[in-house]
């Protein structure tokens, strides 16, 4: 049944006409053409589809857009203000911390969530935060690596 | 392979008219100093020509310097991840005297790219770099020739750095590259061969440059197949049989149209269910109701070896010398064994995807492929349209590692688009991924070996079914030896195996390698000796030894016959020209038969490095992808259905089973350039499997090596 669900999008009020199970997933990928965000698994199994609503870190691709009604969602799309890159994208581009690029955006959100609870993970609290995300290609060591240095460029400054 | 021969391209020129498709392409690509470039005729070529098809003789590398003084590279190969994006820029740069920034990738787009079989077996730099090389110094000759003209200057005493031409006599009489190229349109064939420059000259070449795409990736700006947007697209989801061989017998598609938006398309056993919404697309494809013969296939993962073997047509006997009963004879210790494989997918993260759009008799077709001619091929077969009203595009690839070479979705989608007139989505579902996948295909390998009580190897008849001759010739010095291969690595009509297969990362290298360097470990156990050492004893080729030597002084390698209690083992291996030594360290739980792999040391011999970090990302990449095989990845089926479908079964690598990976890259840079995207993998199932051994004395026989398997083995021997 179609229902009218507003809430905060990369800092922007909107509002959509849909019905409300529909995953956030594709109501952002189609609805919003906002393609940052993957689809992978369909399953919440490997983290491509992860954004943020109010800062943690959610499998889009099971996520009913209406439970985000009155909520804050963030995608990788609205992670850089006024064109400066996050310091987590910054880290990300300074390590070679991708390759094929697919799993990125889940990644990136999935630490920024992470460095969100544990402002410095040790990098085994790294690798227990970001396991259940998948990468093919193997990016993983550089990685672990990027949000390492992301946390200690964050230290002692906002998040964001 | 003759490496030498890259080198030594005959850059004749051919004379003859530029015909119309190269007019058109000028006409597309628009106006500056066009080099166009043939890679000869070389038998260099001759692996890219197993497709039929060979490269086009008119030209196959162009590259443009336009006004603004960029330099664009048109190249029918793609960026999947790999990274050539980065080092065939480099390549260029160098060649024309340019900084990496001024170079535009321009890849896998058939309307202005030249035609290209496709990006596999490592062979970008190797094969489509030399001549890209050789069109970049092209240009760089006919920019100093129009600079001399301007100048009014000999050409010898002209300097070109950076995109500006100079006299080195008087600085400040110079020329821009852009300005030399403003308002002309010069298309130049490459004459005579080209000076290359020599590693000394080097500036961008062989130094380390991190991603160009990576802007674009970590921000969601990259494009990938799926995420382009057109007016009035629709997203299709295609009935799809429970098991391979079940033949469609009816279906029933009323409930499904009657809901609003829904589009049912129809034909023969395309049966596919549109809406402008992805999601909804799948939630209408579950109200079509069909019936399907069951699938008359029977075997399944257990019994898919004696299977194999029982339906092997005739061998191919591939390397042989001195003679096997004479071997036999000089053996005072033999060692006969059976290696299995099991099928595995590639599970690239981002599944097949296409868009296309038809229009009138022409399409326009965005794909997550490895091969966008071939695609292009395909299409116009199945629309029944002219080759040359398709044209594909080739967006970033969310990963391929050969899983990307054929065209079924594309096809699936542009068949769609026909049929409503409208631009269509295919993008398969992680289900639908697993079960169209061309998977590695199981495999089945025999060894009988022989060596003396001294430790020499003496006979070795190795018999491979199915995984293909890619990395079947041993590279020992074994002076009676044979290799013979049952069925190609890539199913094909006759194939036994129940569904298809194809190209796997080092297709084929991996089986053969975790089969040959396992049994070269027993016969170091049975000699009691060192596993390197004996492996040096037992090796002539020079690569291999020097390969081997420099693994195991990083490694710090002190020798010990296996098993040592350790938990270390060695394996060596060859693939795209290059050649890789490995060391690693896992732990292994007796109890619970569970493995980690604590460390792995990998030296790689791959000629020169064209950006060492990014080949050093390769191997990275390799070592990880390598362990799924290695450990816990297999493809589990009954009869033709496909059990595993998600990543709850099929379990990838993941942060928690990572080792610590370091990288060892020779520095050999007056070589030719060896292939780097795949031979750091071929060797991880036997390092691990050598490392077991060596923790535990238990010999792991089946890849992957799970828990279960390696507790069984453990109790066998106590």
């Amino acid at each position: 049944m179609a229902e009218t669900i507003a809430f905060t999008l990369n800092d922007k009020p909107v509002s959509v006409t849909t019905d409300g199970q529909r995953p956030l997933l594709w109501v952002l990928r189609t609805d919003f053409s906002l393609t940052g965000t993957k689809f992978g698994c369909g399953q919440a199994q490997c983290g491509a589809c992860t954004v943020l609503v109010d800062n943690k870190a959610v499998r889009s691709c099971v996520y009913p857009v209406r439970n985000a009604g009155g909520r804050e969602v963030r995608t990788i799309e609205g992670l850089s203000q006024n064109g400066d890159l996050h310091p987590l994208q910054k880290a990300f581009v300074e390590h070679d911390a991708l390759q094929c690029g697919f799993c990125t955006p889940g990644m990136i959100l999935t630490a920024y969530s992470l460095l969100q609870q544990n402002p410095q993970p040790t990098r085994e609290e790294i690798i227990q935060g970001m396991d259940h995300n998948l990468c093919r290609c193997g990016a993983h060591t550089r990685i672990i690596d990027a949000i390492q240095s992301a946390a200690t460029a964050l230290k002692g400054g906002t998040s964001r | 392979m003759n490496d030498n021969e890259l080198l030594n391209l005959d850059f004749t020129d051919i004379k003859i008219d530029p015909n119309l498709s190269r007019r058109e392409l000028l006409k597309t690509i628009g106006g500056g100093i066009i080099i166009f470039f043939c890679v000869g005729d070389s038998s260099v070529l001759e692996a890219q020509r197993r497709g039929g098809r060979g490269y086009p003789d008119d030209f196959n590398t162009y590259l443009k310097i336009g006004p603004d003084g960029r330099i664009a590279c048109y190249t029918g190969k793609i960026e999947m991840g790999q990274g050539i994006i980065t080092s065939l820029g480099q390549m260029l740069a160098d060649e024309v005297d340019v900084s990496l920034e001024s170079v535009d990738m321009v890849m896998g787009d058939t309307s202005v790219c030249p035609w290209d079989m496709g990006t596999f077996g490592s062979m970008s730099t190797r094969f489509f770099g030399p001549p890209l090389r050789a069109a970049g110094a092209e240009a760089r000759r006919v920019l100093l020739e129009l600079a001399a003209e301007q100048l009014k200057v000999p050409q010898d005493r002209l300097v070109a750095e950076n995109g500006v031409i100079y006299d080195k006599e008087q600085k400040d009489k110079r020329v821009t590259y852009g300005d030399l190229a403003k308002g002309k349109t010069i298309a130049r064939r490459a004459k005579e061969k080209p000076s290359l420059k020599s590693p000394s000259e080097f500036k961008v070449m062989n130094k380390s440059f991190t991603r160009r795409d990576s802007a674009e990736k970590v921000t969601g700006k990259a494009k990938y197949a799926g995420d382009i947007r057109l007016p009035g697209m629709l997203y299709a989801k295609l009935l799809r049989p429970p098991a391979h061989g079940a033949k469609l017998k009816n279906v029933d598609t009323a409930a499904a149209e009657k809901i609003e938006g829904v589009t049912v398309v129809h034909e023969d056993d395309l049966v596919a269910v549109l809406h402008k919404n992805p999601d909804q697309a799948a939630e209408a494809l579950s109200k079509v109701t069909a019936e399907f013969d069951p699938s008359p296939l029977k075997v399944d993962d257990q019994t898919i070896f004696d299977h194999l073997l029982k339906n092997a047509g005739n061998s191919n006997v591939g390397a042989h010398g001195g003679n096997l009963e004479e071997g036999q004879k000089q053996a005072e210790i033999i060692v006969e064994q059976t290696y299995l494989d099991g099928y595995k997918a590639h599970a690239a993260m981002e599944t097949h995807t296409a868009l296309a759009q038809v229009e009138g008799n022409k399409v326009t077709v965005w794909i997550s492929t490895q091969t966008p001619f071939p695609a292009k091929d395909q299409i116009a077969k199945a629309l029944s349209f002219d080759a040359d009203n398709v044209r594909v595009i080739t967006p970033f690839v969310g990963g391929g590692f050969g899983g990307k070479s054929a065209g079924q979705q594309a096809i699936e989608a542009a068949k769609l688009s026909k049929a409503t007139g409208k631009p269509v989505q295919v993008c398969w579902s992680r289900e639908e991924e697993f079960f169209y996948d061309t998977f590695r295909p199981a495999a089945v390998v025999k060894i009988k070996s022989g060596l003396t009580k001294e430790g020499k190897a003496v006979l070795w008849d190795y018999n491979v079914y199915y995984a293909g001759e890619r990395g079947a010739p041993q590279f020992y010095d074994i002076p009676h030896h044979r290799t013979t291969s049952v069925g190609g690595g890539f199913g094909g009509g006759a194939s036994p195996h129940p569904f298809a297969t194809g190209a796997w990362r080092a297709p084929g290298n991996n089986t053969n390698c975790f089969a040959r360097e396992s049994q070269i470990d027993i016969m170091a156990a049975k000699a009691k000796m060192d596993p390197i050492e004996f492996r040096l004893k037992n090796l002539k080729d020079e690569r291999a030894i020097r390969v081997l030597k420099a693994a195991a002084e990083k490694f710090d390698w002190k020798p010990a016959p296996s098993p040592s209690g350790r938990g270390l083992g060695v394996a060596v291996g060859t693939d795209s020209d290059t050649f890789v030594a490995q060391i690693a360290e896992v732990q292994v739980d007796k109890r619970t038969g569970r493995v980690q792999v604590k460390r792995v040391l990998c030296a790689q011999d791959m000629g020169l490095v064209i950006n060492p970090e990014g080949a050093t990302i390769q191997v990275e990449g390799c070592i990880t992808m390598g362990l799924g095989y290695t450990l816990t990845e297999d493809i589990h089926f009954k009869g033709g259905m496909i059990l595993d479908r998600n990543f709850d079964t099929y379990e990838l690598p993941r942060f928690s089973s990572l080792p610590k990976i370091e990288t060892v890259l020779l520095d050999l840079k007056n070589e030719p350039a060896h292939g780097g995207g795949e031979p750091a993998i071929i060797i991880v199932g036997a390092v691990v499997a050598n490392a077991i051994h060596d923790a535990t004395g238990a010999r792991l026989l089946q890849l992957p090596l799970t828990p279960e398997r390696v507790r069984k083995a453990i109790t066998a021997i106590a």
